[in-house]
């Protein structure tokens, strides 16, 4: 239900698309960054990293460095006074190595120094020396010999269940990175008292907060965590980076110290996504009703955990799709190598999931020999079903017949004509003509958990107060740029009838926790709690001004203002804090059933790919979504989320992935990690379905993760149509394309 | 060495050390951190600026070389009102982390400069060199094409 | 670090002479990378960017500091075509002729180019200028024939340039991306024709059997173009990378450099 709200409506509530307050500081060049901090007399700090994805340390000499002019600080795990561990759901990682490196890049030793140049001089005299060891580095061979962080074993329906025709595939999803524009930089201020003030780009700073303190072994309060500028997220600022150390830094040397990674530190200074191995294999009947669903996932966690456990859970309960099916066996194993660790990133798991249960129904329509949309329509799932893997029954909006219907009804692109090279596969590189083309069309539909899962307790603060200047709304919540804090003030002035209204972002010492910037959650959550509070002082202002209305002007009893503004502050502000839960979810049971998720949210894709099948080079030419949002708070925001979203799944389709080999990234770079250009990115036509969530506020679904959940699989099935290939592995590289069979 | 050089507008110095960019010097040294760093290898144009007349990735440039040179960053378009590529980006819903922002404002509005009325496609390669990872380009395309034709 | 401003290009070569070790500037898009990445520290820089007698161009000569910028709307038709494929408008409006020369990277975009027309480098130095084929100053991968105390003044074109030339780059990227394999085509009324390739080797490869074998086909049908590309695929010498494979590469080089001589023989 559309929440009902009285007052009178304000300029710039929900519905509308507001402009965000950010976005003159973003366009003028005065918004600050976290790597636009500065201040008098800061030190910077520089990490050293450790070469090889396995070694242990046989010496680690600082001397040299310590002596350094301009030096300031050089430290190593010794120097770590709490406990040297940290981790996002786990604490399994070193702050510093002590003797065993287990992944390419891991962090060693720290310097802290006048300049960046001397920083990094002092780095390079550190005397170390490694011995090497052979990396575990195959996801497989890791299962076989159990190391592994977490499997997940789902059974649900009748065991034997079989159908007349069977499709089974094998599939890869390569290593995407989130390549956030900003890299991780912050800048850590020591209060004098043992205590520090971290600026930083993150996605979350009460669990920075925690995982600090514990490094520290400091009280809470010593360590306030402030969210400056970020530039993009994704995911990559979920986990700690260099948060701990900096307040190391800033801690040993009494200076305020900035760090800043560059684009090759950041590649091993972040999780990221999964790279997947997955097989599965589905059967129907002959009228193509689905009646059994085997897989198997195997995700590479890398040398840490991260979020490894949640993410092989999400990828396994969302391993069927959207889709009815009663008889599912799904197996989850996310695997501990030597290879980078991967973690958060938009999509988390259902990104991999959806890559095969995408595959698997062209296939099986196409072995049926049914249109590809009316074998989905057939099967797909519809508010009030269960989840094919987990049973939950589907009580939020689930418009998946409407959204398929949608998206086939959409105008396809005009064929090809001209010669112009930039409509042309190879682009600007001449390499194609008209006559080399052929035109396929994918599609793809994908669900999304929203918010946190399986019985975590998901919470976020908020607090809500009207002032004779207007209202504040403050929050932990990190905007990173998807246009949260213009959510929130919407949802604020719709709710209290109040147009002015500004959005503080509080730091970990002043408000609790809004959670993180992710799982699609924060509209729902943090935008959740602002209502939350923002109707709790409408009734305190309702109450003490003794009417029935309020807006900017003060209290109104039927039609006459009867409390001013002025009057109704006389004896200070008004305000209500508030922890908003959304309802609670299980953990699985044995079988991994249960009432696991809170919320999902849907979307499909159309691809259009041109293809010069030849030369194995593509071009996406357009593509059309259709998502279920709920309800659109600000629809400009989410048409950006849509088809910003969409664009990333194009990437992880045609361009993007860390390639490693025996442990070391390949391609730590921009020149080699490829990321769509301007010329790369097609229009993107964007429909949205507006059927109501179960929870959130207005009826508001968070929108951040579906877009990129389906694309890169509507992509790459687009490749297989104008080119027969099977094209089992994403991104498609043009060797896939142009030498079907030859070795990845 | 001493590096005197022209800055929208304005005669600037600086005291370089070595070999640093001219991004670094605008960055650290005149504290304009409009311009970004995000690649340091021209491959991501978060730091356009123009040049002498030129759009050019300002981490590819060493400091030292723009002595006496005319240099336009972000800070410098625009004044008491916005400029208009900074208007459009807003209006279209262009902007999201803003990463990138300052260095596609620059980058666009020398090409509006540059050429009368570039078509959608002309507008993606010219700014090819400009990477946005939240947007997926289509609001940064729509803000430009507003101001085609527009004198 | 000491810095070298010269404001002709007398000054430059003295300077050179005097600081043989000295490190050339001029557009900056591949040392800059170094410098950033901190792969060098340069202690003496002499800076190339404002010589005018490097911004020369006419038919036959093309100076150094000639931005790709300015050739993209050249006379050479591939050279422009080339310069058009090469990074962002930003790279280009700051990269050289010159630059892409020194550097020597397999994946030079303006080296097939040079190696089709049997174009000449003309170095300079205090003591005079010499001229260097482009065979003999690419030496391997980043290797050339650049003495102490010399600078890459100007390529040098033939007066014989061919009729219809064509380039093309595959790249996995639409823009701004460095070349899995690049090919250029040369072919003259006569039937004489050349073929250059790029990536696929430490330093530009010519195709001389395809050559040879294509040069004596007035009207080339499609057998003749296949066993073309099958011999262009042969004489390349490609490696695999994260870029691209050796398979690939070969495959590539032979469809490209089919394609482009199909590309001039519709003309």
């Amino acid at each position: 239900m559309i929440s009902q709200v009285d007052t009178r409506p304000a300029r710039g509530g929900v519905g509308e698309s507001t402009y965000r307050p950010d976005g003159i500081p973003k366009v003028d060049g005065t918004y600050t960054y976290s790597s636009d901090l500065y201040m008098d007399k800061m030190l910077f700090g520089v990490t050293l990293r450790c070469p090889h994805p396995k070694a242990t340390i046989i010496k680690l000499d600082i001397g040299p460095a310590v002596a350094m002019t301009g030096v300031h600080a050089v430290l190593t795990a010794a120097d770590i006074p709490g406990e040297n561990l940290f981790g996002l759901e786990t604490p399994d990682q070193p702050i510093l190595v002590g003797d065993q490196v287990e992944y390419e890049g891991q962090a060693v030793a720290l310097v802290a120094a006048d300049d960046p140049e001397i920083a990094r001089r002092a780095v390079e005299a550190i005397e170390v020396e490694y011995q090497v060891q052979t990396p575990l580095t195959d996801p497989e061979a890791a299962e076989e010999t159990d190391s592994v962080f977490h499997r997940v074993r789902c059974r649900r329906g009748p065991q034997d269940a079989r159908g007349a025709v069977v499709v089974e595939g094998y599939y890869e999803v390569g290593m995407q990175d989130q390549a956030p524009l900003g890299t991780e930089s912050g800048l850590a201020v020591p209060d004098g008292e043992g205590g520090v003030d971290l600026h930083i780009a993150t996605q979350w700073t009460h669990t920075d907060r925690d995982q600090i303190v514990a490094g520290l072994g400091v009280a809470d309060e010593a360590v306030r965590v402030h969210h400056a500028g970020v530039g993009g997220a994704f995911g990559a600022r979920e986990d700690v980076s260099l948060q701990i150390h900096l307040c190391l830094l800033a801690l040993y040397t009494d200076r305020p110290v900035k760090m800043e990674y560059s684009r090759a530190e950041s590649f091993v200074g972040h999780v990221h996504r999964h790279p997947a191995l997955i097989w599965m294999r589905h059967e129907a009947d002959p009228d193509g009703t689905l009646r059994r669903i085997e897989a198997k996932i195997i995700l590479d966690g890398g040398a840490y955990r991260s979020t490894s456990d949640s993410v092989i859970g999400n990828a396994v309960y969302h391993a069927a799709g959207p889709y009815r099916c009663d008889s599912v066996a799904v197996d989850g194993i996310a695997v501990r190598t030597n290879n980078p660790p991967c973690g958060a990133m938009r999509g988390f798991g259902a990104v991999q999931a959806c890559f095969g249960h995408e595959a698997q129904m062209d296939k099986l329509a196409d072995a049926l020999g049914m249109d590809r949309i009316d074998f989905r329509i057939k099967n797909a799932v519809r508010q009030g079903d269960p989840l094919a893997t987990s049973g939950q029954i589907i009580e939020t909006s689930a418009p998946v017949v409407d959204l398929l219907e949608r998206v086939r009804a959409m105008p396809l692109p005009t064929d090809l004509t001209g010669e112009d090279p930039r409509h042309l596969p190879g682009g600007t590189g001449l390499t194609t003509s008209l006559a080399e083309v052929s035109r396929g069309v994918g599609y793809a539909i994908g669900i999304k958990n929203l918010c946190f899962s399986a019985g975590f307790d998901d919470y976020a603060e908020a607090r809500v107060v009207i002032t004779p200047f207007g209202v504040e709304v403050h929050t932990a919540a990190v905007e990173v740029g998807q246009g949260l804090g213009e959510v929130c003030a919407q949802i604020a002035r719709t709710a209290l009838g109040i147009e002015d209204v500004v959005v503080f972002y509080d730091d970990t010492s002043q408000i609790g926790s809004a959670g993180s910037t992710s799982a699609s959650r924060q509209t729902q959550m943090t935008g959740g709690a602002v209502l939350e509070a923002a109707r709790m002082v409408r009734e305190l202002a309702l109450h003490r001004g003794g009417g029935d209305e309020l807006d900017s002007e003060g209290v109104w009893r039927k039609g006459r203002l009867v409390t001013t503004m002025e009057d109704l502050l006389a004896h200070g502000n008004l305000e209500y804090h508030t922890r908003f839960h959304h309802p609670p979810t299980d953990q699985p049971d044995e079988n991994g059933l249960g009432n696991l998720h809170v919320d999902w949210g849907f979307a499909v894709h159309r691809a259009v790919v041109d293809v010069d099948a030849e030369l194995g080079l593509f071009r996406v030419v357009q593509v059309d979504t259709v998502q279920d949002v709920g309800y659109m708070i600000n629809p400009r925001s989410v048409v950006g989320q849509i088809e910003g979203g969409t664009v990333q799944g194009i990437g992880l389709a045609t361009l993007e992935e860390i390639v490693v080999k025996n442990g070391i990234i390949q391609n730590p770079t921009f020149t080699d990690y490829l990321l769509p250009t301007f010329l790369d990115a097609p229009p993107i036509n964007v429909e949205v379905v507006e059927e109501p969530s179960a929870f959130g506020p207005f009826g508001a679904k968070g929108v951040g993760e579906p877009p990129t959940v389906s694309s890169t699989a509507a992509v790459v099935s687009a490749i297989r149509d104008a080119t027969g290939l099977e094209l089992n592995r994403t991104p498609v590289r043009p060797e896939h394309v142009a030498l079907p069979g030859s070795p990845i | 060495m001493r590096v005197q050089l022209t800055v929208n507008g304005e005669s600037r110095s600086f005291d370089t050390k070595g070999s640093e960019s001219l991004l670094f010097a605008l960055r650290e040294y005149l504290r304009l951190t409009g311009s970004k760093g995000a690649c340091e290898q021209g491959e991501c144009g978060s730091c356009s600026v123009v040049l002498d007349g030129n759009l050019v990735c300002s981490c590819l440039v060493m400091a030292v070389d723009a002595a006496g040179s005319e240099v336009l960053t972000v800070e410098g378009l625009g004044g008491s009102e916005l400029h208009p590529v900074q208007k459009a980006l807003i209006e279209t819903g262009a902007v999201q982390c803003g990463f990138c922002t300052p260095g596609f404002v620059v980058a666009a509005a020398e090409l509006l400069k540059e050429t009368l009325s570039p078509s959608p496609e002309d507008i993606r390669e010219e700014l090819a060199g400009n990477i946005c990872r939240c947007t997926g380009y289509g609001a940064i395309l729509r803000g430009i094409e507003t101001l085609v034709g527009e004198a | 670090m000491e810095v070298i401003h010269p404001t002709d290009l007398d000054e430059a070569l003295a300077a050179l002479a005097a600081h043989p070790e000295a490190v050339l500037l001029a557009g900056g898009t591949d040392l800059m990378v170094e410098v950033n990445f901190d792969q060098i520290r340069p202690e003496k820089v002499i800076l190339l960017r404002r010589l005018a007698e490097l911004q020369d161009v006419s038919r036959q000569r093309i100076g150094a500091g000639v931005t790709f910028r300015r050739l993209e709307s050249g006379d050479h038709q591939a050279l422009a075509q080339l310069a058009r494929t090469i990074g962002s408008p930003q790279i280009r409006a700051a990269g050289t002729l010159g630059g892409n020369i020194g550097t020597a990277s397999p994946a030079g975009d303006a080296l097939p180019f040079l190696a089709g027309l049997d174009a000449e480098i003309e170095l300079s130095s205090k003591d005079g200028t010499r001229r260097v084929r482009w065979d003999r100053f690419f030496l391997g991968v980043k290797q050339t024939a650049l003495r102490p105390g010399e600078l890459i003044t100007a390529v040098i074109l033939p007066t014989d340039l061919p009729d219809c030339q064509e380039f093309a780059k595959i790249g996995q990227r639409s823009a701004m991306v460095i070349s899995i394999a690049s090919a250029c085509v040369f072919r003259w009324r006569d039937g004489r024709t050349r073929v250059a390739m790029g990536s696929v080797g430490p330093t530009p490869i010519r195709a001389r059997q395809a050559e040879e074998m294509m040069s004596a086909e007035s009207n080339p049908g499609p057998a003749a173009l296949q066993e073309f590309a099958r011999l262009v695929s042969e004489e390349v010498r490609p490696i695999s990378d994260h870029r691209g494979t050796a398979d690939y590469r070969r495959h590539a080089s032979g469809v490209l450099a089919r394609r482009l001589l199909e590309r001039c023989l519709a003309k």
